[in-house]
């Protein structure tokens, strides 16, 4: 059980939409996580591959201030085991690039553009991730 | 200088997933669950971070070029192709497994970091975290190899 936080999660929700607002105002590119990591793997470009860095430097430096910021180390609960994180670590990576975007890219940007491209790709993958949580939970288990 | 504004979108992104729980996969997994017991707090993410987003974009529009580049790079496909919806699906199936997508996952590198530091029980297992990440930079390695984008 995880508790119900719908104020917390609208604020949380808002500070990401305004990091992507962030993004393009001052680069002029979609936000978006999975295009940002995968340009950092070889062949990549000077100008962009330091600011994808800096960028990814950033989400860790809030992980790495979340203790002092919060007071304790953000709560995570975490269901499988090795073998099933790398073939779901893989399926998320290899997807993300293949279909041009994850949830970010996607999901919040892709919406505020009322991209027809993304409004597809975020019901296919919603919907399939619904389906996977269900097989998973009350198929297998 | 734009090194410093995509760090400064990176704080400001990664406060948003873990003020919002996303960065929580039991969370992401309880709102992905559609029979019950489920925690819906997450639908609340998506509407606010779309508005904000959308509005801005909206204004932005109208402008020029942004602060600190030449111009905008404004997506510009517009045909739904079996390649987007094959990998949305790819994605969906690797997400909804664990519950981890790209940003949650290299945020929880971070904090499975801080394990070190501040052992704690409700940590996501290190190796857990370490693997998927691991796995997602293969996968992407992979895709740009395999199909790399035309555009």
């Amino acid at each position: 059980m995880t508790d119900f936080t719908p104020l917390a999660s609208a604020i949380g929700g808002s500070l990401i939409g305004l990091a992507a607002l962030l993004f393009m105002d001052l680069d002029g590119r979609i936000m978006g996580v999975s295009g940002i990591v995968s340009r950092l793997l070889p062949p990549g470009e000077a100008r962009q591959w330091t600011r994808d860095l800096a960028f990814v430097l950033g989400l860790f430096a809030v992980a790495f201030g979340a203790h002092a910021l919060f007071g304790s180390v953000p709560g995570q609960t975490v269901t499988g085991n090795l073998p099933l994180a790398l073939i779901a670590g893989f399926l998320t990576g290899f997807g993300a690039v293949l279909g041009s975007g994850c949830t970010s890219g996607h999901g919040v940007c892709g919406l505020a553009r009322l991209s027809r491209r993304s409004f597809a790709a975020t019901g296919m993958f919603m919907g399939v991730a619904m389906l996977t949580v269900f097989v998973m939970r009350h198929v297998v288990n | 200088m734009i090194a410093l504004a995509a760090f400064v979108a990176g704080l400001v992104f990664g406060l948003g997933l873990i003020v919002s729980g996303m960065s929580n996969p039991a969370k992401v997994l309880n709102f992905l669950d559609i029979s019950g017991h489920r925690d819906p707090s997450l639908a609340f993410v998506l509407g606010p971070a779309v508005l904000i987003a959308g509005l801005g974009f909206a204004g932005l529009r109208r402008r020029a070029k942004p602060l600190l580049a030449s111009s905008f790079a404004w997506p510009q496909k517009t045909e739904i192709d079996s390649r987007l919806l094959l990998g949305a699906a790819i994605f969906g199936l690797g997400w909804g497994l664990v519950g981890f997508c790209p940003g949650p996952a290299v945020l929880s590198l971070g904090l499975a970091a801080q394990n070190l530091v501040w052992p704690a029980e409700t940590l996501a297992p290190a190796a857990i975290t370490l693997g998927f990440v691991a796995a997602m930079l293969v996968g992407m390695a992979l895709a740009r190899r395999l199909a790399p984008q035309k555009s």
